[in-house]
């Protein structure tokens, strides 16, 4: 019997010491009324043609694109040694560290991971993860919320709209007043999000570099968050927080973002990594796991989960979150990440990918009736708006095996001819060149 | 051991990528730019490899150590599905490639993975349909309740309540109280709900109630016909809560029973592994009367065979999660479907219940056992006895234990029972391993009766002794030597 310890003789065993007739008898408390049917599903398989199928549908999938997909989900190289070492058993086979001093391995790279995050968001302190950017940026307004005890939440149209569309699910219930103020031409308009925080706004939500690309200096903003006590709340990615302007350095209270293009594959959708750091001030707001240093009976130092008076096991309804699971595997990849590049090399894989954008917007603007949509600087993505119809682009690279984007009028109404451009250190020249030629030839 | 941030020298680095050509600068304006470099580890490949191999071995995990631990369902994750999980066909997919239209033929198969694992989901839990975008057991938990209230809403419903009994995980009143609900508690009687204290707070209001079952005493709720037939009368909605669904699966099946929300913890009981604290998945079920409301996007079956991303269900609660949930944690779990089989299904379930009972009897005489009857995959025991007459506690069991090489119970939960040891073998650890953790749990009582000073100063034989807890919630020492300046103006206080 797969993954079934018990032998018949082990079971003979087991059933007298418990003074039972049989395995059945263990579960007469199930009334027969309710007893399953036989399940509906195929007889087990052999490893190897469960893995043989599992093959054929991985060849199901188009692995073979040049794409040019991002929209806060980027392909960058992964060191081998990301696999290698967070795939080990050890860290793979632990449960949620209860037990400290059993779980010294994965609490001493939290801390570690808490350490590097707040330093490439130059923020005081960070959680143990979350599920994901999506996840992370809904917390962060919960935090605010409690924190001002206010439901006025100004949320810029530049931010994910993938997010937004998950923060209206999750605020359905919850009389928070949304207000989106618009995009224009690329940018978020500053102007008009400093207008409309008051003394009723709980959080400002802007994003850097912008669901379009643009690059920002929030410094203002936030300022203006803070002389109405509203926080303020910057969603980043964090491969370009080791050059640009970082969300501590223009005073925002509350930074999060989508970890996974640090050493995470796309896979799919998941399992990703919600980064959040925040000011010391706002910690016990802050929703999850937290990791601490203190000592040991000796004075040796050791590191235990800390601050847990806020959560659910403890205080059940008055907790901050309902989170128990985080990712902590996805954080112990995205430290391994950092440890391996360095603040070197995370500065070269941010600029070659912005230089590879900046290369890729040059040639696509030498196209007839193409422009470059964004109306401020850009990082490693941006938007290009063209004659015709998006969809009409992607139906005709697709059938070569190109994508070269994403559609902005998807979330965008009359954004229909708008695509979004993104490259990383692995889009080489020859495939801008390669795009720039199919997009001018199907124009 | 040092930190990473210690052992760091200036110019070292493990890899290398090729030097930009150009200057941030000549990007961008130098107003948008960091003024320095991250303080961020500089370590050679090596010295990584070194560190993060050396933190390894600071772990107990599931292929090295014992872990009985009550509610969490820690089994032995078999290793195929790692390889299965990790093919590039799978890792290198971008999840918005299928929402390009005319691009879904290019995923296929990771399409294929979604439906068929929605469809065993059904077919064990007797649910009329699943998705998969929960993260996380709670982040279930929390779609559940949402969807819940999208039904209520829908139907014109004001209810502002939600039952949750004292035996629950913790995480359902914190669940539907952030989804807006009054969360309201009832006592258990004799370790399972007793109608009678529910008909007491039922009334038009309740919008649900939230059951796990077996409840974290681990005993089956044996009203649990009289309970789903009471809170149905008031159109209150059952929610099963599927962290314990490792000791009924084959059988029951908690669609038949009449549940109309379930979430499942695949990272417990359909064998993936959670990595120290996650990533976990929690997939939702639900009857067919919930089904309009389920998050999108839903993969359908089309006439001629292919898989498509369909967006249109006008009652959706919308996205939950920016795509198909934790997807390489749902392909391990749909190879470990695939390998069991409907017959090996059925026999997890009876050997979690048989090593679950056989502990219980072994262990009975030794340690208090509150409810010392037929339990299913766990049981609680309870050391207050212990803690008066010599002032051992159920930490301090918990830690001695860790000496010998197990990892400890869960333990001070459910709140219910005085010291609490809820103890949860699973069926994959060996009758050996039970007898052993039986022997050394033995030992340890009987040490504690003879020198309890030792079992306080537990752990002593692992890399550190016990950790001050209290002094790392005071101190909040969070991150390594703080390393930041201030920044000018501090956050608001609250208004």
């Amino acid at each position: 019997m797969p993954y079934i310890a018990h032998t018949p003789e082990d079971q003979q065993a087991m059933l007298a010491a418990i003074g039972a007739a049989s395995i059945e008898a263990l579960f007469a408390d199930i009334p027969a009324s309710l007893r399953s049917p036989e399940l509906d599903l195929p007889a087990g398989k052999s490893e190897d043609h469960v893995l043989r199928h599992l093959a054929q549908l991985a060849a199901k999938n188009s692995t073979d694109l040049i794409s040019f997909l991002g929209a806060g989900f980027y392909d960058h190289a992964i060191p081998a040694a990301v696999d290698a070492l967070a795939g080990r058993s050890e860290f793979v086979t632990a449960y949620t560290p209860y037990q400290a001093e059993a779980s010294q391995g994965i609490l001493q790279a939290i801390f570690e991971y808490q350490t590097a995050m707040a330093r490439l968001m130059d923020m005081e302190v960070a959680n143990a993860s979350l599920y994901d950017g999506g996840t992370a940026l809904y917390e962060a307004i919960m935090m605010a919320v409690r924190h001002t005890k206010r439901t006025r939440i100004v949320i810029s149209e530049c931010v994910n709209p993938i997010y937004r569309v998950m923060l209206k699910s999750y605020t359905t219930n919850l009389h928070l007043e949304l207000v989106t103020i618009p995009q224009q031409e690329g940018v978020a308009d500053l102007g008009a999000l400093s207008a409309a925080i008051n003394d009723a706004t709980a959080a400002v939500i802007v994003q850097n570099p912008n669901f379009f690309g643009t690059v920002h200096d929030y410094t203002d903003l936030c300022a203006t968050a803070r002389k109405h006590g509203a926080v303020s709340i910057l969603s980043v990615y964090p491969i370009l927080q080791s050059v640009l302007r970082t969300p501590g350095a223009m005073g925002a209270d509350v930074a999060v973002a989508e970890g996974q293009s640090l050493g995470l594959p796309l896979s799919f959708g998941g399992p990703y990594l919600g980064i959040m750091t925040c000011r010391k001030a706002l910690v016990r707001q802050m929703p999850g796991r937290v990791v601490g240093r203190t000592v040991d009976a000796n004075g040796k130092s050791g590191f235990v989960l800390t601050l847990q008076a806020r959560e659910q096991h403890i205080r059940r309804d008055k907790a901050t979150s309902n989170i128990c699971s985080n990712q902590a595997l996805c954080a112990l990849r995205a430290l391994i990440y950092v440890c391996l590049l360095g603040p070197e090399g995370l500065r070269r894989t941010a600029q070659i990918s912005m230089e590879r954008a900046h290369y890729a917007s040059r040639r696509l603007e030498a196209l007839p009736g193409v422009r470059i949509y964004n109306q401020g600087p850009f990082g490693n993505e941006f938007t290009v708006e063209l004659p015709v119809r998006a969809y009409a682009i992607i139906d005709t690279l697709l059938a070569k095996n190109i994508v070269p984007g994403f559609p902005l009028g998807r979330y965008y109404p009359g954004l229909e001819n708008h695509l979004l451009v993104a490259c990383t250190e692995k889009t080489s020249r020859q495939d801008i060149g390669i795009l720039a030629e199919y997009i001018g030839g199907a124009l | 051991m040092k930190t990473v941030f210690a052992k760091s020298r200036p110019g070292r680095t493990g890899v290398w990528p090729p030097a930009p050509k150009t200057e941030p600068a000549a990007l961008l304006d130098p107003s948008l730019l960091r003024d320095s470099a991250p303080a961020l580890p500089e370590l050679s490949e090596l010295d990584t490899v070194r560190h993060f191999t050396e933190l390894s071995r600071l772990n107990f995990s599931v292929d090295g150590n014992f872990y009985p631990l009550g509610s969490c369902t820690m089994k032995y994750n078999p290793k195929f599905t790692e390889v299965a999980a990790s093919h590039p066909g799978f890792t290198s997919l971008h999840p918005l490639v299928p929402q390009l239209r005319g691009a879904g033929h290019l995923t296929q198969g990771a399409l294929e993975v979604l439906y068929e694992t929605e469809r065993f989901l059904c077919a064990i839990t007797g649910m009329h349909a699943f998705t998969l975008q929960p993260l996380a057991g709670a982040h279930g938990e929390l779609t559940g309740v949402m969807l819940m209230a999208a039904y209520h809403r829908d139907k014109g419903n004001t209810k502002t309540k939600i039952i949750v009994p004292d035996s629950a995980h913790g995480t359902n009143p914190a669940s539907a109280a952030i989804a807006g609900y009054q969360v309201v508690s009832i006592p258990s009687h004799d370790g399972i709900i007793d109608p009678a204290e529910l008909e007491k707070v039922l009334d038009d209001e309740v919008a649900g109630l939230m059951m796990t079952c077996p409840n974290t005493l681990g005993l089956f709720e044996r009203n649990l016909p009289r309970i789903v037939e009471l809170v149905h009368s008031v159109d209150g909605l059952l929610y099963y809560d599927g962290a314990n669904l490792n000791a009924i699966m084959g059988k029951m099946r908690v669609g038949d029973a009449g549940f109309d929300v379930v979430h499942v913890n695949l990272h417990k009981t359909f064998a993936t592994p959670h990595g120290g604290g996650g990533p976990g998945a929690g997939p939702v079920g639900v009857s067919q009367r919930l089904e309009p409301y389920l998050p999108i996007s839903r993969v359908v079956k089309l006439d001629d065979g292919q898989y498509s991303l369909n967006y249109d269900y006008p009652k959706s609660i919308g996205y939950i999660a920016p795509f198909y949930g934790n997807f390489g944690v749902i392909l391990k779990a749909y190879a470990y479907m695939l390998r069991l089989g409907r017959e090996g299904i059925v026999r997890v379930s009876e050997n979690a219940v048989l090593a679950a009972n056989y502990l219980r009897a072994r262990l009975r005489g030794h340690l208090e056992i509150p409810y010392d009857r037929t339990c299913m995959h766990e049981f609680v025991a309870s050391a207050a006895e212990l803690a008066a007459s010599c002032g051992v506690r159920a930490l301090d069991i918990a830690k001695a234990l860790l000496d010998r090489g197990h990892y400890a119970p869960t333990i001070y939960f459910p709140l219910i029972v005085k010291e609490c040891l809820m103890i949860e073998p699973t069926e994959t650890e060996s009758k050996e391993t039970l007898d052993r953790f039986v022997d050394d749990l033995v030992d340890i009582l009987r040490q504690a009766r003879e020198n309890p000073d030792a079992l306080h100063a537990a752990p002593t034989r692992l890399p550190i002794t016990r950790l001050d807890e209290v002094r790392a919630a005071r101190a909040m020492e969070l991150t390594d030597d703080a390393g930041l300046a201030a920044h000018d103006p501090i956050c608001p206080e609250s208004a």
